[in-house]
């Protein structure tokens, strides 16, 4: 399997998870840009792990991202559940206070 | 080109599709259904890597676990008319400069470097490959990593509920 056609596809979602995370106004937009980003950065070390004769490191490191990812898509999913509850909107430009 | 590599380009090109088509688009749901196809699109690229633990678990994990979580924050986070729920943007020129820049960066320094000098690479590898290997290291090796990343989720979970919990006041009603 070609190293360079997955090494693109990693920096392609790598930089649409960026623009999703820059441009988009609804929390959840955010988090799905977020989760893009991670599977870039796990798209880039399965390929490298495939050409590694010695070790397996690629693939455990890919099975931790996917555990902090699953985390980071609880913790922040119930942080925008608060939010909305206490501010009756999803939209971060209009999150803009932190008292209470 | 031989079979193997038209289906696992197929899978590449999907779900580099259904990531431009994240970006572009504004329907959150569609989002949602789009991150679908780019996971599924994912975990073929990973079985093509040797990766087949990774896959079933991408699919596990992001299909099954977080996507439903997502569409769930969608539901709690919007009041739902029967109209589309749409996502403005803002920004959109200064995010497509950013992004297409790092993109052009990252795609000349791919093309740039030079991988097989690496001495740990092999084109013709695989060898360490498949789920006794990746078990027997993950219960040896990196055996106190696993631990960890099992307590970090746990100690995850358990925030996510306590921060999303209704905290209602019990000893009121106890009088």
């Amino acid at each position: 399997m070609p190293l360079n056609f997955v090494l693109f596809l990693g920096a392609l979602l790598f930089c649409a998870g960026l623009y999703t995370v820059i441009t988009k106004k609804n929390t959840i937009m955010v988090l799905v840009g977020v989760e893009l980003m991670l599977n870039a950065a796990n798209v880039n070390l399965v390929a490298f792990s495939r050409f590694d004769a010695v070790g397996i490191q690629g693939q455990v490191f890919a099975l931790f991202v996917i555990t902090v990812a699953a985390a980071e898509a609880a913790i922040g999913l119930a942080l925008v559940v608060k939010v909305y509850q206490h501010f009756q909107t999803a939209n971060i430009d209009e999150i803009n206070e932190l008292k209470g | 080109m031989s079979l193997p590599l038209i289906i696992f380009y197929f899978f590449g090109i999907l779900s580099a599709a259904a990531a431009i088509y994240i970006a572009l688009t504004k329907n959150i749901i569609y989002v949602a259904f789009s991150l679908i196809l780019c996971f599924i699109g994912l975990a073929g690229v990973f079985v093509f890597l040797g990766a087949e633990f990774i896959a079933v678990t991408q699919i596990l994990v992001y299909v099954g676990g977080i996507l439903v979580l997502l569409i769930f924050g969608v539901m709690l986070t919007n009041r739902l008319k029967g109209e589309k729920l749409v996502s403005q943007s803002r920004q959109k020129l200064l995010g497509f400069l950013v992004s297409g820049m790092l993109f052009y960066v990252l795609l000349q320094g791919i093309l740039a470097a030079n991988f097989s000098a690496l001495e740990w690479m092999s084109a013709e590898s695989g060898s360490q490959t498949g789920l006794k290997t990746l078990g027997m290291n993950l219960m040896t090796e990196y055996v106190l990593a696993f631990e960890l990343i099992g307590l970090l989720l746990l100690i995850a979970l358990i925030g996510a509920v306590y921060i999303a919990g209704n905290k209602r006041k019990e000893d009121k009603h106890a009088a």
